[in-house]
């Protein structure tokens, strides 16, 4: 019975994402990818992996879905045709597609021997990871992993988001620059979006940081929770019960830059107590994990809230109204 | 006691099914946007209700039922709210592309 | 029992994904919101079956999640669209 389960997984998930692929306009791929990240999350938890499947449904099927119902609906205020279908654009050369069509389809014949030639059992370092775990303090070994072995690539990822922030804003004409942004084009009424946006969020923030604190012994963490977190920020702002911030104020800039700027300064403090970058001593392991989480959740929040409102000065260059 | 619970269960999750399956006939054969809300919000959210109903005997944890009982709470709460707005878009806005 | 509930959580997966089609065909943008908002219902009872089910640890935290964000696409959608977001109409 699993393995039909597994069956129809696959079988739906592969037409979705055909369908996807081939979808006339951005707006129904962006439905065939928000329809895609849930079944996807669905196949992670198959495969025995909770935290990706938790974090797929997070970002995959919610955040990334927002993220590109936003750029439609700014495309469409600006007037723009990205995406739409043109019946009067020269139609694609048909050596062309066949060209692209070989290519994918050596890179997944390529993909699926190496995966297919993987001796078995695959080689692989969890019995050492699941040994050092005690060392840690945390009884969740993905936990493990993203703060204690490779701390610096969680470090990395959340300057990359930084990065990302920035040029995201980088959209805003010259005159918008440290303006507040302007997301949405009409303000919003009082009705059943404000109900939901005045309940929702105690409960929201309750589940984002229990998400953030399981995350140390079952499946959860961070990311996943700041996505919760930056979700009931948004919904706010929908609502029009929160403006949406200047982004040149400095206490925004202050709590996006508050948790990649500690994480480095602890890393630098590894020199100094430990023997190396991002080092911790043994006891002071689980205490630095924690404070490390703390000051990242937050910070991590704002700067996906801010992702998903987008640059200012939309009615700076918004189309005359037809 | 154990047989019954089973057959709570059982009869729980199947009536669930069968909701769940009328909400997407409904979403497949109802003529227009605004009736096919209807379809979203009603016998998918009875039939989700009905699935928690038939497992909720069954978790060990308090903690996992109050999980249970919330998750169905903001699946009716989420479900409703959009339907709303979607229902003004369909109603007001219409725009077919 | 486990295998009744995984056979109930494919037939939930099947319906919900059955309405996909209307995702396809549906003329307009809010059929294909529509669509995915029951993929997604049915997608939490999918792991609400398999947690009773007990085929992973956490699941039940991965259905909150959804929970709380499913609604959220659809919401974006209706709130982004000019002259829209209005529901008091009653």
């Amino acid at each position: 019975m699993s393995q039909l389960l597994d069956i129809v997984l696959v079988a739906m998930t592969l037409s979705l994402a055909v369908w996807t692929v081939m979808a006339r306009d951005v707006f129904s791929a962006t439905v065939g990818f928000m329809a895609f990240g849930l079944l996807l999350a669905i196949i992670w938890v198959q495969l025995a992996a909770p935290d990706v499947a938790m974090t797929e449904a997070a970002i995959g099927a919610g955040a990334s879905g927002v993220l590109f119902l936003r750029f439609i609906a700014r495309r469409d205020a600006l007037g723009a045709s990205i995406g739409k279908p043109r019946p009067d654009d020269a139609p694609v050369p048909t050596g062309l597609r066949i060209a692209c069509g070989a290519l994918c389809g050596i890179v997944a014949m390529a993909l699926g021997i190496a995966v297919l030639a993987l001796p078995s059992p695959a080689p692989s370092l969890a019995q050492a990871a699941a040994a050092s775990l005690p060392r840690t303090g945390l009884g969740n070994p993905i936990a493990a992993v993203l703060m204690a072995y490779r701390a610096l690539d969680t470090l990395l990822e959340s300057v990359v988001l930084v990065l990302a922030l920035i040029g995201i804003w980088s959209l805003s004409p010259d005159s918008a620059w440290g303006s507040s942004p302007d997301p949405f084009p009409s303000p919003a009424p009082a009705g059943p979006l404000t109900l939901f946006a005045r309940l929702l969020p105690p409960v929201g923030i309750i589940v984002g940081i229990h998400l953030t604190w399981i995350g140390a012994t079952a499946p959860g963490g961070k990311f996943q929770g700041a996505t919760v977190l930056a979700a009931m920020w948004l919904l706010a702002m929908m609502a029009g019960l929160a403006r949406p911030p200047a982004i040149g104020a400095t206490w925004l800039r202050v709590l996006l830059a508050a948790g990649p700027t500690i994480f480095l300064a602890i890393g630098f403090s590894g020199w100094l107590f430990a023997d190396a970058f991002l080092a911790y001593t043994d006891a002071a392991a689980k205490p630095i994990i924690v404070l490390i989480e703390a000051v990242l959740t937050p910070s991590i929040a704002a700067i996906l809230a801010m992702m998903l409102i987008g640059p200012p000065a939309l009615a700076h260059m918004r189309a005359p109204d037809t | 006691m154990s047989l019954l619970l089973n057959g709570f269960t059982v009869l729980c999750v199947i009536l669930g099914g069968v909701f769940f399956l009328a909400g997407t006939v409904g979403l497949l054969r109802f003529p227009d946007a605004a009736s096919r809300l209807h379809a979203l919000t009603k016998p998918d959210n009875l039939g989700l209700g009905l699935i928690v109903l038939g497992i909720l005997p069954r978790v060990a944890d308090p903690v996992d039922a109050l999980k249970l009982v919330l998750i169905w709470v903001l699946v009716q709460f989420g479900a409703g709210t959009a339907a709303q707005l979607l229902g003004y878009h369909a109603r007001v806005d219409r725009r077919a592309r | 029992m486990h295998e009744f509930l995984i056979g109930a959580a494919v037939f939930v997966l099947l319906v919900a994904g059955a309405g996909l089609i209307r995702a396809i065909r549906g003329p307009t943008d809010v059929d294909r919101i529509l669509a995915v908002q029951l993929l997604g219902s049915g997608g939490i009872g999918v792991l609400v079956l398999l947690h009773a089910a007990g085929q992973a640890p956490g699941i039940l935290d991965i259905a909150l999640t959804f929970a709380i964000l499913g609604a959220l696409a659809a919401l974006a959608f209706a709130r982004s669209s000019p002259g829209s977001g209005g529901a008091d109409r009653t």
